[in-house]
């Protein structure tokens, strides 16, 4: 076992670790901060992996603005700041579906790859991924902006009462929070 | 490196992600549980461009930029969702919402 595998080790740990307390705990703001210490973890397997590019796009979009979003989301939905109740169903079978799910993924990939090595290639550097992204993979790069554009406007028309037909009865006190919420994006 | 421990992480982040999806009843903590399962899929993909050796070299990584920037629109549009939700029920409980009639006021 080298360096690269006991980091790979520890910082699995970590991801694993902080995700069991995101779907167990009962503090709705603490379930957010474990993510983000999922999420940098994960992070940091793929800088360890060479993925330097992807790593650092993980840190800015999913530590920086997703978990920001869920965090304000919490808190635009009035959720209460100590421990709460109600937040699990009662769930055997649910334990049961992601216990199977992830037990069998993982005996899936231990059967294929056992205790096998391979070495690391070159790092994934963004003037490496930049050539692909803009070489290879231009067109599905063009369609994700549209796509990124529709689910922009989307947002957008569903938090806005003032536009659609649903929007004439509804009360106007809702107006800072949305615009806070936009504000956000 | 021995690919066997990232893969077996995914897939124990994604098991994670999917029992979360299934137990919990707040709908961010749903959404969260998403991330969860988008994060194990990301982290297949990366390690399997550092171990199979494509014709495309990155494949992979551009890949799991491409399923970032998807969980982004997602999350966006989600949590408009959970929101316009929130204003109509004052509620944000996923078994609570009651599919079966229409809400006053609202089509």
């Amino acid at each position: 076992m080298t360096g690269v595998d006991a980091l790979l080790l520890a910082l699995g740990a970590l991801a694993v670790g902080s995700a069991v307390l995101v779907v167990t705990t009962r503090h709705l703001v603490r379930a957010g901060l474990y993510l983000v210490v999922c999420l940098g973890a994960v992070a940091g397997m793929y800088l360890v992996l060479t993925a330097e590019l992807v790593a650092w796009v993980q840190v800015l979009i999913y530590v920086g603005a997703v978990v920001v979003l869920l965090l304000f989301a919490v808190m635009l939905t009035r959720a209460p700041v100590g421990a709460s109740d109600d937040l699990d169903r009662p769930g055997w079978p649910a334990a049961l579906i992601g216990g199977g799910v992830g037990l069998g993924l993982a005996a899936l990939l231990v059967d294929a790859y056992r205790w096998t090595t391979v070495e690391l290639p070159e790092a994934g550097s963004a003037e490496r991924i930049g050539a692909q992204v803009f070489g290879s993979w231009v067109l599905p790069f063009e369609v994700l902006s549209v796509l990124l554009l529709s689910a922009l406007v989307g947002a957008i028309v569903l938090s806005r009462p003032d536009i659609g037909s649903a929007g004439a009865d509804r009360s106007a006190g809702d107006g800072p929070a949305t615009e806070d919420r936009e504000r956000s994006r | 490196m021995r690919p066997v421990i990232p893969y077996v992480t995914a897939a124990l982040l994604f098991g994670l992600g999917v029992y979360g999806v299934l137990r919990r009843r707040n709908a961010v903590l749903v959404l969260m549980a998403v991330e969860l399962m988008l994060n194990a899929v990301n982290l297949i993909l990366i390690t399997a461009d550092t171990t199979v050796q494509a014709v495309l070299p990155h494949g992979g990584q551009v890949f799991a930029l491409f399923v970032i920037v998807l969980a982004a629109a997602e999350i966006g549009v989600g949590l408009a969702i959970v929101l316009q939700l929130y204003r109509m029920r004052a509620d944000v409980a996923v078994d609570r919402i009651p599919l079966s009639e229409q809400p006053e006021g609202q089509r």
